[in-house]
């Protein structure tokens, strides 16, 4: 190949992912640039936003335990509905892989369904539901004589455990279900003809083959559920804040930018590195396993 | 005495039966085959002595015993898939650990036969490899390992070589009949390969369609098969059409210039079978016209076009001169070499 080929063809990789490189640049890196640079900024409930550079915002948020109990919630929340939809949606692929053909797609449908529905209207019935004294169960179990009165969901983090949840089991499923299709179908039967029985085989045989599934649909899940805005914004309203919340709140409501810029900053920060440093975890523990 | 036993066997999937009427009882220790075309059902056949599948009609009996009564996991037979389904978590060791810790073997007793059963099949030193870090050619000897290692009064093979190459399966060949002649495990093996049927079994049980075509030695099937499936499906075959030619006594069978006198109980349109090795060339016999010569070092291959439609021939180098394309020549067989059938549809 002649000098200029071979330049030509060094360049075209560059040249060819440019737009996509260009928009990326536009429209994520820059306006992140400037949120982070707009959480040192200066704000005043009178001068409004000054250009300056103070720590103050990040102060705040350091020392305010208001701060440190809100992350903490986010995070709580986060896990707790990463651990119910691993402990159903693991479970739930499972049962749906073993399914015969017809039965399989239409379970498939009706766990991915969902998908095509917002997810304002998702968490909106389960406030039809449950929303005090109207929410239609709650009314069915009073009129029944089960409750003296409602069952308390909206306003808790119990209702907004059980929301994300909802919203986010098709991730779970899905991750779980491309795992155990990389499952030899013969294997239940190996251990089977090795004198294991069905617990013995799922403990011993399934889990650990589709644990990487588990834990991937885990980060997808804890990442989504910790920066998740609707559901916790209709359930938690602004009695119960979490992150992205309260980060929306500084902005439109107070109108304190900077404020609301650290905030969205930090989640962001403690975001990544939960994420890449689980991923790091779980690849270095089955590297062994799977190429 | 039947050691394993299978009585008119049949399974159906919905209105579609793919194996039926299967009956054949196998000795200890003996060495047997399913051979037949892909989806002739050797697996479903296999699966159901194993348990995987229930038989929908017949009786399968181990040792006398009901064999259908008594749940897979407990029948204790050792079975090799073809996909291997070695458990991609666990090392070389602790796959073929796995069925001693089932049943509870204790512990320097199992370390001690997993060792044993790695170094059967060649791997020891490789305790502690995970499957997907292994050849294929490895990742088969671990899951007969793993098979064997809990002395199984059955071992069922589905096609364990069909995902190597050539040379490894010829390999694994010579090694499977050594070690199964020296532990002496009964073994089932299912293959659509004829030449693997021939050369690693006792007996062939040669099926066609959920039937069994015929049940033989290696010899049996190969000389004196049974119809013309099984002629055709274990090695090349000529077929010629004859006829009994009654006017001369005693009566002939005639197939173009050749003619014998004819094996008692046959009359009327005929299908002669012989094999290519077992036709010689002489003075006398089948007119014939060589199209193409093959030299194949050990033998030679002669296409040929006789009066009775295309042959093949292949004779011994010998060190004889051997007829030259476009030459003429008679194509020659002893009566007790072919095989003589009715000609359906004449
Ligand atoms: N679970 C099943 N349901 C329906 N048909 C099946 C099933 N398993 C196998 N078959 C059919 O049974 C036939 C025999 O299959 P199999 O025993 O796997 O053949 P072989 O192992 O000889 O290639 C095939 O036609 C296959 O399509
Ligand atoms: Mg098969």
């Amino acid at each position: 190949m002649s000098m200029a080929a071979e330049e030509r063809s060094a360049r075209a990789p560059w040249a060819l992912t440019a737009p996509a490189l260009m928009l990326f640049v536009g429209v994520l890196l820059i306006p992140l640039a400037m949120t982070v640079m707009l959480s040192f900024h200066d704000w005043g409930q009178y001068k409004g936003i000054e250009p300056v550079f103070i720590l103050k915002n990040w102060h705040e948020i350091a020392t305010d335990p208001y701060y440190a109990e809100m992350f903490w919630r986010t995070f709580r929340i986060a896990i707790l509905t990463t651990l119910l939809t691993a402990l159903l949606g693991a479970p739930e692929a499972y049962i749906l892989n073993r399914m015969s053909g017809r039965w399989k797609s239409f379970f498939l449908l009706v766990i991915l369904g969902p998908l095509l529905i917002s997810v304002v209207a998702r968490t909106l019935g389960w406030a039809l539901l449950f929303g005090g004294n109207n929410g239609l169960v709650n009314k069915l179990l009073m009129s029944l004589g089960v409750m003296r009165s409602p069952i308390p969901f909206m306003f808790t983090e119990t209702g907004m455990v059980v929301a994300l949840a909802h919203v986010m089991m098709p991730f779970m499923v899905l991750s779980v279900w491309a795992a155990l299709q990389r499952l030899d179908p013969q294997i239940e039967n190996a251990a089977m003809s090795l004198g294991a029985g069905p617990v013995t085989i799922i403990r011993r045989i399934i889990m650990p083959q589709i644990m990487p599934g588990v834990l991937s649909g885990a980060i997808i899940v804890f990442s989504l559920s910790a920066s998740a805005f609707a559901t916790p914004a209709i359930i938690g309203g602004r009695r119960l804040k979490v992150a992205a919340t309260l980060a929306y709140d500084e902005f439109l409501n107070t109108l304190n930018w900077p404020l609301g810029a650290a905030v969205a900053t930090l989640l962001l920060i403690a975001l990544v590195l939960i994420v890449v440093g689980s991923n790091a975890l779980i690849e270095r523990r089955y590297a062994e396993v799977f190429r | 005495m039947a050691y394993l036993e299978l009585d008119r066997v049949a399974k159906q999937f919905g209105a579609q039966t793919v194996v039926d009427d299967f009956s054949l009882s196998v000795g200890k220790g003996e060495f047997i085959s399913f051979l037949g075309p892909s989806g002739c059902g050797k697996t479903t056949t296999l699966q159901m002595i194993a348990g995987f599948l229930d038989p929908s009609r017949g009786a399968i009996r181990l040792e006398g015993k009901d064999l259908t009564a008594i749940h897979p996991a407990k029948r204790g037979l050792g079975i090799v898939f073809q996909s291997y389904a070695l458990f991609p978590h666990m090392t070389a060791a602790e796959n073929v650990a796995f069925g001693l810790e089932m049943r509870s073997v204790p512990r320097n007793e199992r370390a001690e036969r997993v060792r044993a059963a790695l170094t059967m099949v060649g791997l020891a030193g490789f305790e502690d490899r995970h499957p997907r870090r292994m050849s294929g050619g490895q990742q088969q000897r671990v899951a007969l390992a793993r098979a064997l290692v809990i002395k199984p009064s059955v071992l069922l093979l589905d096609e364990p070589l069909s995902n190597l190459d050539a040379k490894l399966r010829e390999e694994m060949q010579i090694e499977l009949r050594q070690i199964q002649r020296t532990i002496g495990t009964t073994t089932i093996l299912v293959t659509h390969d004829q030449n693997e049927a021939m050369s690693l079994s006792d007996r062939i049980v040669v099926m066609s369609q959920g039937k069994i075509e015929q049940i033989g030695t290696p010899q049996e099937t190969y000389e004196k098969p049974a119809s013309a499936f099984v002629s055709q499906f274990l090695g090349k075959t000529n077929d010629f059409a004859g006829t009994i030619d009654r006017t001369v006594a005693p009566t002939q069978l005639v197939a173009g210039s050749w003619r014998a006198p004819a094996p008692a109980g046959v009359s009327g349109p005929v299908i002669v079978s012989i094999r290519p090795e077992r036709i010689g060339f002489g003075d006398a016999g089948l007119g014939a016209k060589i199209v193409t010569r093959i030299f194949q070092g050990n033998h030679w291959l002669f296409q040929c076009d006789s009066e009775c439609g295309p042959a093949i021939v292949i004779r011994q180098n010998d060190g004889q001169p051997q007829p030259a394309e476009g030459e003429a020549v008679h194509l020659t067989w002893r009566p007790e070499d072919m095989s003589v059938r009715a000609r359906a549809g004449a």
